[in-house]
């Protein structure tokens, strides 16, 4: 660990995504995936040649119905006679592929390096695929929605909060998406009432405060600190990235924030030097698959006490206008292309920094946070990006 | 550039069928083993990688269950690639190359028992122009023979010595499920026999990499990486030149395969490694990485290639290429080779390769 000073900087130089929607009818898995890598590319004015490896990452390969899906994609990732790797970590992995990328540059062993993550939904049904039965475990039900339920219930008996927080984040990540032209759901007419009244799904959670089913990609470019001084827009600068895994059943596991997920803020606050990510942190792109997410994350990545992340949620700090607005872009509640929604939350945080999010920048945004988790609340993958280099 | 090192490697004994065991059964005594040769526990590695595939295992997300081998309590810095495990252990090497890591424990499993390996493999194919069509991993690598064979490159006969050989090394490998003399059999799909085609396996691996110094306490005779690197070519065989494997090649010069200095015999032959140890689950693919390499040359004769026994002796997909390096490794900490090159591969007709330049401390 003691060498870690020792790592090249890494910036990310080109973000690129594709407009998210339920079904990409248009195009081939390939030709999503190329749309976005192209304009990451673009974004960074550099060309095929310039990278020198491609990281991808997917959620289960069942999604669309090809294994191992790098080798199908080589040709369309231009990386024919270059390294490529494939990342699989369940819902973090859009994180985690970022941050296998960072370190290819930040050990020196590549400077230029596309990541990229993608889902096609529509290619198949993730609720069923993730639930297919296996002889002698626990069966995850119907889809995530009847795992992640009961934890919700559970936060919120142990905290008090009132049953309305769930659609105040539903409605506020909503109304942030009409801001996104990327995002999935542009529900120009929403309401906090229909919110409210949308039909029951998995007990507390509402259909209205679920994620939508998208098909999308979204590509990074990153690179060394020679290649941000070439790069002809404001760089990312990465302050700090962490991986961490528990098991998925254990007894003992609290459901409702998960010590990996403390231990994964922890390590990358200390990474970036943060003592008050509170204060610190102008913006937070936080995993949020279901509405009641917000308010568990918060307490969970340290910006709340235990029992008060849903007062933060409560009183407006989350908005866009808020003094800690939490997923600008409309979030996974308005966008989810499963493997890409990691990455999404991760490039969604360069954007910020970059002050390149159009009608949903956070103004004067100088850090941000990226979050994505998955599996059984097990996986976590963060990265905390900044406007300022990290040895400046 | 930090020193790293392979400081253990251990395998299941490897079987057609363990419908008795799940994945986590059978990997939890492998990661027991490699564990218990560096004295480490799970909770003082650094990092851990691992490599599986959710279409042999028929379900989304089987490497969280696997997860539960290691033992993830309190909470470690892990992560999961999609792929063989050699591509897990290059993602290890290069975390630990960043500073983030001394140690790092890597591992990877498959069975394919359950289903049929060969129809399962189809779906790694395009999935608008081949996989439609289900050419089956054992009709693609035949395609490649075929060509290999028109090309003047090799014959039946030199392909049946190839398979003799490695069941014969695999004698005297006990994790190896093919020992011995293997008949050369029925043509499956011509020009390959079921000599000439891996048997299907269930099993699994896993290796300790460390740093440095790291590296020197945990182990008397670490396997210096001193080279790694990975290429892929274009996806449909129709495009590629199936004789040769550019790939490799790249790879292996990335890695300093190739500035390695030559052996007594000259140079123009191959580097000076004595042992290679080949990811080819046919025969035929032999042919092909031999070329790539130069191993066919006069000094190729002195090099041992795959005393394992190789991917023809035990295929369990997913980890036969964490094998290949584990195996060099094992060879190098033993003291029986001072520099050897490892290779994995991933795709149809070697699509995507991996070379991995390993050495051991000077003497």
């Amino acid at each position: 660990m003691s060498n870690a000073a020792h790592k090249e900087p890494v910036a990310v130089v080109g973000i690129g995504q594709t407009k998210h929607v339920a079904a990409r009818r248009d195009v081939s898995l390939a030709g999503l995936v190329r749309e976005a890598a192209r304009r990451a590319l673009d974004d960074a004015e550099l060309t095929w040649a310039d990278i020198d490896a491609v990281v991808i990452g997917k959620a289960p390969d069942f999604f669309e119905g090809v294994m191992m899906p790098e080798l199908y994609l080589a040709d369309a990732l231009g990386a024919v006679g270059k390294p490529v790797l494939r990342v699989h970590t369940a819902g973090s992995v859009g994180g985690s592929t970022a941050l296998v990328a960072t370190n290819l540059v930040a050990a020196r062993v590549h400077r230029t390096v596309l990541t990229l993550a993608f889902e096609k939904q529509s290619e198949s049904n993730a609720m069923w695929g993730l639930s297919l039965p296996i002889p002698f475990q626990q069966p995850l039900l119907a889809g995530a929605g009847g795992f992640f339920a009961p934890h919700v219930r559970a936060y919120m008996r142990r905290t008090g909060a009132p049953d309305t927080v769930g659609s105040l984040v539903a409605y506020k990540d909503r109304r942030n998406a009409l801001k996104n032209p990327y995002a999935h759901l542009h529900e120009e007419d929403i309401t906090l009432e229909k919110v409210q009244s949308s039909p029951m799904l998995w007990d507390p959670i509402r259909y209205s405060e679920t994620c939508p089913s998208s098909d999308g990609a979204c590509a990074m470019v990153l690179t060394d600190r020679a290649g941000a001084a070439r790069s002809p827009r404001p760089a990312a600068w990465v302050h700090g990235g962490a991986m961490r895994s528990e098991p998925t059943l254990f007894a003992g596991k609290d459901f409702v924030s998960p010590q990996a997920g403390k231990d994964c803020a922890a390590d990358v606050y200390r990474q970036a030097g943060l003592t008050d990510p509170r204060r610190q942190i102008d913006a937070v792109e936080m995993y949020v698959p279901f509405s009641w997410y917000e308010p568990m994350w918060l307490e969970n990545l340290g910006f709340a006490e235990e029992g008060e992340g849903w007062k933060l949620t409560e009183a407006g700090v989350t908005a866009l206008d808020g003094d800690l607005p939490v997923n600008p872009s409309g979030g996974v509640l308005s966008t989810n292309p499963i493997g890409a929604s990691g990455m999404l939350r991760f490039a969604e945080a360069a954007l910020q920094v970059r002050g390149q999010a159009g009608a949903h920048q956070v103004e004067g945004a100088r850090r941000a946070l990226g979050h994505a988790y998955g599996g059984g609340s097990q996986f976590f993958s963060m990265w905390l990006v900044g406007a300022d280099s990290p040895a400046a | 550039m930090r020193e790293v090192a392979v400081v253990a490697f251990g395998q299941s004994r490897h079987v057609r069928d363990s419908a008795e065991t799940s994945e986590v059964e059978m990997l939890m005594p492998v990661l027991h083993d490699v564990l218990a040769r560096t004295g480490l526990t799970a909770g003082e590695i650094d990092f851990t990688c691992s490599g599986s595939s959710d279409y042999l295992a028929g379900r989304a997300f089987s490497f969280t269950m696997a997860l539960d081998g290691v033992g993830a309590w309190p909470p470690i810095s892990e992560s999961h690639v999609e792929m063989d495990g050699a591509w897990a252990l290059y993602e290890a090497w290069v975390k630990i190359l960043t500073g983030e890591a001394e140690t790092a424990l890597v591992y990877a499993y498959g069975k394919s028992s359950p289903g049929e390996v060969r129809d399962v493999l189809t779906r790694q194919l395009d999935p608008y122009y081949l996989a439609p069509l289900w050419p089956d991993s054992v009709a693609l690598a035949a395609l490649q023979a075929r060509a290999l064979i028109d090309a003047g490159l090799t014959d039946e006969r030199q392909l049946a010595g190839i398979a003799a050989r490695s069941r014969a090394a695999a004698a005297d490998n006990p994790y190896a499920q093919l020992r011995g003399a293997v008949p050369v059999g029925e043509p499956l799909a011509a020009p390959l026999h079921t000599g000439d085609c891996p048997p299907v396996s269930d099993g699994a691996a896993a290796v300790v990499l460390a740093a440095g110094d790291t590296a020197r306490r945990l182990t008397e005779r670490p396997a210096w990486i001193r080279g790694l690197d990975h290429r892929v070519e274009a996806h449909s065989p129709g495009v590629r030149d199936l004789t040769d494997s550019p790939s490799t090649r790249l790879a292996a010069e990335r890695a300093g395969y190739f500035a390695l200095p030559h052996g007594p015999k000259g140079m123009g032959g191959a580097p000076a490694v004595d042992t290679v140890e080949l990811h080819a689950p046919f025969t035929s693919q032999e042919v092909v990485l031999r070329r790539a390499l130069n191993l066919d040359g006069p000094a190729g004769a002195d090099i041992r290639i795959n005393p394992s026994g190789g991917a023809l002796a035990a295929n369990p997909v997913m980890a036969a290429g964490l094998i290949r390096i584990g195996e060099a490794a094992a060879r190098i900490q033993r003291g029986e080779s001072q520099r050897a090159l490892a290779h994995a591969t991933s795709g149809p007709c070697l699509q995507q390769n991996l070379v991995a330049v390993l050495e051991g401390e000077a003497r």
